[in-house]
């Protein structure tokens, strides 16, 4: 045998799945030999299985608004500033509150909050003010759940297209309405699956949707709009996303990836058709 | 389709929703966003104190943001992330306990004998965890958690990759030992 002698390290490497096809081969090979050895690698892989199950479901928690704000350099001193008008502030200091709670439950995100959170601290000095302004909000919102959960590999989606009536019953339950997700598959987009998220003004759904190459694309479904009803196609740039958005209904929607503009106008032109006529 | 005329309305920005001195939101700050995520579990996983975990987040953000310019904007956000809370966290350990912070591996061995009552409450994988050494936990959950690579976790935490290697090794053996009842005399065949 002129293979070099299995030591620790090769052990560990083959638990985590890090040896060439060769040296893995070695391994087994040794780990036949040695059954002592055999099962203690085995504890290894059931330990590691373990580790990540227990901790699998944490990447989904909302993020504290005060995470967000350390990581858009928002730190200690606005705090304390922020903290102190909430106090004084009556009357409308619930729906401010509301406003502040930037965690879109499962993990809000992005740089769209920046301009968020600074809007909201304008807010916090108005005190008549009743939060944000929906148009001002949705898109951001969606821009943000975009790319929190477009750029995670392993769980985009809490449920996925395989189970698409499930998914359209559940979120169709909690949005109060039916909602089908539109079909934008002549476009090259095929559904991923979709999640349940808690937006500023109620539950939100969002539905993922990816090319060939991997692009990703989102639809967020936001319910509770109750201002009248606005007219037309709304684009806004958040960050590297684009966003097209559009209220119908009592419901706001938005289509966000990271797209041209003219490309992501036409997608959001025929899931709005599908969705109104839905 | 009414009311769904193809008017586009190119949204700026509220007048004061930008204050002056503030720049505009980049690509960085939402890279650095997209990692609390990873960066709470795994802090909550090393400290086991969800409140301790998310100062330590915050730590962490804050300097990232202060230091982000010494950020090349071509590499891993999250490495460089994590070995800014890593080094806080071995500050922290530091100051708390009074404690060098190159600790003997070999240090905090598992209870040579475990009542039935400890072996229950060993099972539990959290806790043993917890009884791991800093150093040791720190590697098991990179790897377990982060899928890092051993290369990039001898990065992150700024040691060999045969530290890495004895780290993993070592917690890997105790918390097996822990876990399956806490006796430490099963004396398990050393590979050489």
């Amino acid at each position: 045998m002129n293979q070099p002698a299995i030591v620790e390290a090769d052990l560990q490497a083959y638990v985590d799945n890090r040896l060439p096809a060769d040296r893995r081969a070695d391994v087994e090979a040794f780990l036949r030999e040695h059954p002592d050895v055999s099962e203690r690698v085995r504890a290894y892989v059931e330990q590691k299985a373990a580790i990540q199950a227990l901790h699998h479901e944490e990447l989904d928690e909302a993020i504290p608004e005060r995470l967000l704000r350390a990581a858009i350099g928002q730190g200690a001193p606005p705090r304390h500033a922020l903290r102190m008008s909430m106090i004084s502030s009556r009357g409308p200091a619930w729906q401010i509150a509301a406003g502040l709670v930037i965690a879109i439950a499962g993990a809000a995100a992005g740089w769209g909050g920046r301009s968020q959170l600074t809007a909201d601290r304008a807010a916090l000095h108005r005190p008549q003010s009743t939060g944000i302004k929906e148009g001002e909000s949705l898109p951001r919102w969606a821009a943000m759940a975009h790319q929190v959960y477009s750029s995670d590999a392993k769980r985009p989606v809490e449920l996925g297209a395989q189970e698409k009536p499930q998914l359209v019953k559940w979120l169709s339950h909690r949005l109060q309405t039916t909602i089908q997700p539109p079909s934008l598959s002549a476009f090259g987009y095929h559904l991923l699956g979709g999640r349940l998220l808690s937006g500023p003004q109620g539950p939100v759904a969002q539905f993922m949707y990816q090319d060939t190459t991997g692009q990703r694309l989102t639809l967020y479904v936001s319910s509770e709009h109750t201002a009248g009803p606005k007219e037309g196609f709304r684009f806004a740039r958040e960050g590297p996303v684009n966003v097209y958005y559009w209220y119908y209904d009592k419901f706001g929607y938005a289509l966000s990836a990271d797209i041209d503009q003219a490309r992501l106008e036409r997608l959001a032109t025929s899931a709005c058709k599908q969705l109104e006529a839905s | 389709m009414s009311g769904m005329s193809p008017r586009i309305d190119q949204q700026e920005p509220e007048p004061d929703a930008r204050a002056v001195n503030e720049p505009p939101i980049d690509g960085d700050s939402a890279k650095m966003v997209s990692c609390i995520p990873r960066l709470r579990r795994y802090a909550r996983a090393l400290l086991g104190d969800p409140a301790a975990a998310d100062d330590l987040v915050q730590d962490t953000l804050e300097r990232a943001w202060t230091r982000r310019h010494s950020w090349r904007g071509n590499g891993d956000m999250r490495a460089w992330l994590f070995s800014i809370m890593h080094n806080l966290h071995v500050d922290q350990r530091r100051r708390q306990g009074g404690l060098t912070v190159i600790t003997n591996d070999e240090a905090s061995a598992p209870p040579a004998r475990a009542t039935q009552e400890d072996a229950l409450a060993l099972r539990d994988l959290d806790a043993a965890l917890a009884m791991l050494p800093a150093e040791q936990r720190e590697v098991l959950l990179l790897v377990a958690l982060e899928d890092m690579s051993y290369n990039q976790i001898a990065l992150t935490l700024d040691i060999s990759i045969g530290t890495v290697m004895s780290r993993l090794s070592r917690g890997r053996e105790k918390l097996r030992l822990l876990t399956s009842g806490g006796s430490g005399h099963a004396m398990q065949r050393k590979v050489r």
